[in-house]
């Protein structure tokens, strides 16, 4: 192919997208104008249905919350491939040692950097907790909280201390973690239909104040469960990037 | 519009009256139109950093802007999500895979 004959093929393609893209946009809704009806009858009923005044919450975990169990399952598919990839990788680099690669010595981390980390430890995995745990409140979930909840196992790492984040979080025990959190999740869904209802009924007590911890049922619970998930993915993905990155220094470093 | 549950509405009342839309509506847009040129420039400066590592927290500076930019549009929940994962989580794992590059390349 021509470098001519590309550079054609690239503008009748980028005409057509354009004159697509044009006339797509002279069909939109106006700024800030929500046409469907589904939005603002989810408003009108969700804390009534749900107990649940965070309706994001309510939406996610409960009306569709089938959905979300899709979602779920692709981070818990992903995080576990990653593992698996990067496991393989390491296991051919401590059994072959064919890789020979010339580490330097750690850079090291500032004063600064590791006290900063330390202070933040605490607050970070109290927020996170808090986050994953007050879905159903306010804006805020089981993905964000389980996050949050993460990057204070990440902090605790650049404090200087891996050996710490190894041993809080071993590998074994955060792939637990993790699949029960997604098995606890599915499993939720499975008791409302054992219990005779559809899959992710919402079977339990709605307690009596919107808006109360202790309130909307399912909801709540399935953000702790989404929580645990999230936060042991992700973990389990630094984790395992960490221990190549230092692995390979290690063995630069004795050579 | 009849709402679907008569006791949901009563429910839901109390809420709005506390929540106020005390914010000029003109500031508003004024505001969101700022940040939606933060945005574009901020995409445009991430696409144009060439050296990874840089890039990688060029990326975060700019999570944190949409972020800034979703809770201009009234979505907190979406803010959230866009702060952990756009401007931690990502970056994060870009600057491991980086690292972890740049030693087998040594």
């Amino acid at each position: 192919m021509t470098p001519a004959l590309r550079r054609g093929l690239f503008l009748v393609g980028i005409a057509g997208f354009l004159a697509f893209y044009l006339w797509g946009l002279t069909r939109l809704p106006g700024f800030g104008r929500y046409p469907g009806p589904y939005g603002f009858v989810i408003n009108r009923i969700a804390v009534g249905e749900t107990n649940a005044t965070g309706v994001v919450s309510a939406v996610n975990f409960e009306y569709r919350g089938f959905d979300t169990v899709g979602e779920e399952f692709i981070l818990f598919a992903a995080a576990t491939g990653v593992a698996t990839v990067l496991r393989h990788l390491r296991d051919e680099q401590e059994g072959g040692g064919s890789e020979t690669v010339f580490g330097e010595p750690s850079s090291g981390t500032t004063d600064a950097v590791r006290l900063a980390s330390l202070v933040f430890v605490g607050p970070v995995a109290l927020f996170g907790w808090f986050l994953a745990s007050h879905a159903q409140t306010s804006p805020s979930g089981g993905f964000q909280g389980g996050v949050v909840l993460a990057t204070a196992f990440v902090l605790i790492y650049l404090a200087g201390q891996f050996l710490s984040f190894r041993r809080i979080s071993p590998a074994d025990l955060t792939d637990s973690v993790g699949s029960v959190g997604a098995a606890g999740f599915a499993a939720i869904g499975l008791t409302a239909v054992v219990l005779g209802f559809a899959y992710l009924y919402n079977f339990l007590p709605l307690g009596t104040v919107p808006g109360a911890v202790s309130s909307s049922g399912t909801i709540a619970l399935i953000s702790f469960f989404v929580g645990i998930e999230v936060a042991a993915a992700f973990i389990l993905i630094v984790g395992e990037l960490v221990e190549q990155t230092l692995l390979i220094r290690t063995a630069g470093r004795q050579s | 519009m009849t709402p679907a549950v008569p006791g949901a509405l009563a429910a839901a009342a109390p809420l709005a009256a506390v929540t106020p839309y005390t914010v000029q509506p003109a500031l508003m847009e004024t505001l969101q139109v700022l940040l939606l040129i933060l945005v574009a420039a901020g995409a445009t400066v991430v696409a144009l950093t060439r050296v990874p590592v840089r890039q990688a927290v060029a990326l975060s500076a700019y999570g944190l802007l949409l972020a800034v930019l979703f809770l201009a549009f009234q979505a907190p929940d979406v803010t959230l999500s866009e702060l952990v994962v756009g401007a931690v989580a990502l970056p994060v794992l870009l600057l491991l895979a980086l690292a972890r590059v740049r030693r087998r390349e040594k």
